[in-house]
Parts: structure tokens; sequence; C-alpha cells
């Protein structure tokens, strides 16, 4: 499992990997909102929290459909198949792969981002926070939505309309707990509920995906 | 007879065409008199004057737009555990007119808003799952839409429905947590004293049967039709299998 995450890991740092690929989207996501809403520093103070956290689920699922695709199109996914892991150990590694190269990164990214955004003091610690405990969930859920659909000629839209509903909840108590944060109050319920979600998502979602896999190998 | 049987297209085929006139019959003799019941023999309501009347499409589009979906959940596990062919068949029939639902639901509420609220739409916890709602039902179809195969389709529409249920439960309550309501809240119940005055309350119960029934003859006859396309894939692909 260990040589299935470093194998993944270098395949997505070198080239063609689009490893830099979904910072770079985010980091053009939050200097294309100041030209849309106005660079007002308090405007922008207030809705930072939230830009950043969609901007960070954007930028996520824009390297979703690489997470199984290429894999699944050289051969290499029908081999991991009959390796002595289990399937569902598989798609755990792989989302991890998936949260080191893009979501850890992304977390780093959004506290300076935050510098961009006119983000308050407290909000820098917040983002950073709350992007850690929610980021793997939306790499799991990703990697669930991409096991659906890696069988699909034309799967990344699709993959998009299937991973954004799932996406809501994490968004809403992610976005919640980080505006909560930066305002001064008192942010652990909805950081507990995140929480809740990214735990449930990493022991139930392989399961799930694992089984939308074989399907798919079939 | 065992609901089991009819996971043989054949034999529900046979039934569900016999049935399917009583069915047809009985949602006419409820919904047609509940709605000219509702419409015309009820009083206006004192704050709110005619508009009281849309309560007859909206509330049981709504009641219907939920458990289809909850309908969707059960065939699809059925589906997964039993390998019942009709039973998936169902939840893809189920999904269209789930979806129709909730647009009309979400319509004929915004219609009502503009006079009542001073708007057709309000970030609203129950506005809002039904707007998400919405999504799950796209997501859902679109994935049978782009799968060829039959039965590749149905597994993993089935896995997405139960997982996808699992988080529209959830945004329900994120929702809830994160924002305050506008609308008010459950109108009616069966065991508890209140509920809207019965005058409305009566026609309510009526229009809710009509909608049942309206629903479980479209799912029959969109579950036969689905099947009949099961044959004709096979069909084609065995022609296929000739020719090559």
């Amino acid at each position: 499992m260990i040589a299935l995450l470093v194998r993944d890991l270098r395949l997505a740092m070198r080239a063609g990997g689009g490893f830099g690929l979904g910072l770079a989207f985010f980091l053009i996501v939050s200097t294309l909102v100041p030209f849309g809403v106005g660079p007002e520093a308090a405007i922008l103070s207030r809705i930072a929290p939230g830009i950043l956290w969609v901007g960070a689920l954007l930028a996520c699922l824009l390297s979703l459909d690489r997470i199984f695709q290429l894999d699944f199109e050289d051969g290499s996914l029908d081999l991991l198949a009959t390796a002595p892991i289990p399937m569902e150990g598989i798609v755990a590694v792989k989302a991890l792969a998936h949260w080191l190269v893009t979501g850890l990164p992304l977390t780093l990214a959004a506290p300076v981002l935050g510098t961009l955004m006119n983000l308050e003091s407290p909000g820098h610690y917040w983002i950073f926070i709350t992007l850690l405990i929610g980021t793997p969930a939306l790499s799991m859920i990703g990697a669930f939505g991409a096991a659906l659909t890696v069988g699909l000629k034309r799967g990344g839209l699709l993959l998009s309309l299937l991973v954004l509903p799932l996406y809501i909840p994490t968004l809403i108590f992610g976005a919640e707990a980080a505006t909560r944060g930066t305002a001064g109050l008192s942010a652990s319920t909805p950081l507990l509920m995140m929480a809740g979600i990214t735990a449930g998502s990493i022991a139930l979602l392989p399961f799930a995906a694992a089984a939308a896999l074989r399907v798919n190998l079939r | 007879m065992s609901l089991w049987e009819f996971a043989n297209p054949v034999k529900f085929m046979a039934l569900s065409g016999k049935v399917l006139p009583w069915v047809i019959g009985l949602c006419a003799l409820t919904l047609i008199p509940g709605m000219i019941w509702g419409f015309f023999f009820t009083p206006e309501a004192a704050n709110f004057g005619n508009s009281v009347k849309i309560i007859y499409i909206h509330v049981p589009s709504a009641m219907m737009a939920i458990n289809i979906w909850v309908m969707m959940l059960v065939t699809s596990l059925i589906w997964i555990v039993r390998r019942h062919h009709v039973s998936v068949r169902a939840a893809k029939a189920a999904a269209l007119i789930g979806v129709t639902m909730t647009v009309i639901a979400l319509i004929t509420g915004a219609i009502w808003g503009q006079p009542m609220w001073g708007t057709y739409w309000a970030w609203d916890p129950r506005l809002t799952s039904f707007l998400i709602l919405f999504l799950f039902y796209l997501g859902y179809m679109a994935l049978w839409a782009a799968i060829d195969n039959p039965d590749t389709a149905a597994d993993l529409t089935s896995v997405l429905c139960i997982v996808g249920s699992v988080f529209a439960v959830l945004s329900r309550y994120a929702v809830n947590f994160w924002n305050q309501g506008l609308h008010q809240g459950a109108s009616l119940s069966l065991d508890k004293e209140e509920h809207v005055s019965n005058v409305y309350y009566q026609p309510l119960l009526l229009c809710i049967a009509g909608f049942i029934l309206l629903f479980v003859a479209l799912v029959l006859i969109r579950t036969r039709t689905e099947l009949r396309l099961v044959r004709l894939h096979r069909l084609d692909v065995r022609e296929r299998m000739k020719d090559a």
C-alpha cells in the first residue's frame, strides 16, 4: 500500500501529472473574485472565508478525474484489482495521494491567498484549520465520484454534476466555521460537524467507491 | 404470491397490465374531485386570500418529491441485495417523476411566495433543501443517461442513490444550521390535533391521495416502458452479435 502511495505521488509530481494545476487555479479564482465584486476592503474581508472555501472546492474538483482515469486507461487498475490488497485499500490510498498533492497544498496556500482577500487576522488561522479538516472529505467524496464515472468517455462534466451536490454539507459547515472563527464567535459546533463528515467519509466511502470500481472493471 | 416472484419481468408485465387501468381510474376519482373541491368550494383564508388554494398542488407535490427519493432508495437497496430486475427499473422510472414533483413544488412555492413573502426565492432551509434535492435527482438521472450497459448503469446508480441519500439528509440538517427559516412549520399530520382547519384539510387529503395514485400509475407505466427498453437493448445486442 505504501508502494502504491509512493507511486501515485511520484506520478503526480512529475511532468504531466498536473501537480500545480489545482494550486494555480485556486490562485486565479482568488484573483478574479476582487475583479468581480470590486476592491472594497470591507466587502472582501467579509466574503473571504466563503470565497476561499468555494475556490478550494473547485480546485479540488479539477483534478478528481485523474484519480482513476489514467490507471483505468493503461490497465494498471486491473492489475491493482488482482493485487493482494483489498479494493477498499486501493481507493483509500488513492484518495490519500490525491489529498497530499491537492488538498494539502491548497490548505497551505489558503492563508496566503487570504491576505489578497483582506482576511482579518484570526481568519488566516481559521481558514487553515477548517481546510485542513475539511479537504480530506473532499478528496474522499471525489474519489467516490471518480470511481463511479471511471469507465465513461466524457466523465468530466458528469463527475462535477455528481460530486458537487455531495460537497454541499462539507462546504456549509467548513465555510460557516471559518466565517464564525474569523468574526471571533465560537466555531466549535460547525467544526465538529465537519470533522464528523470527514471521519464518516473516510470510514464508509471506500466501500462504496470500491463497489463502483468493481462494477466498472467487470 | 411474493414480491420476489415479480423479479421476473414477464410476471410483472402481466400483473401491472391488469392493475394499471384500475389505478388510473382511482386516481381520476380522487384527484379530479379533490382539485375541484379545493379550488372552487373552499372559502378564502383570512390573510392569504385566494392564494391559499395553491396548497392543493404545492403540499402533495412536495410530499411526493421526498417520498419518491425514499422509494428509490428502497428499490435500489433491493436491487443491490437481491438483484430484483424490476426493482431497479422502478427506481429509474420514479426518478423522472420525482424530479418533476420537485420542480412543481419549487415553482408553485415561488408563485405563492411572491405575493405573500414579497419574494420568489429566499435562502430558507426548506427551499434550499428542495433545490439540493433537485440537484441530487439531476445527478442520479445524468448517471443513468451516461452509461450504455443497463446492468452496469443499474449497479452504479444504486450505489449513488444510497450514498446520495446519506448526503441529502446531511445537507438537510446542514442547511437548517446555516440559515433561519421563513417557511411555516408542518401544518398537517395524521396523529396530532394541530393542523390547518378542516375546511382545507379534507380536500387536501383527497388531493394527496390523488397524487399518490398518480405517482403509482405513472411509475407503473414508466417501469413497463423501461422493461421494454431493456428488452430492445438485449435484442439489439443479440442482432449485432449475429452480424459480427
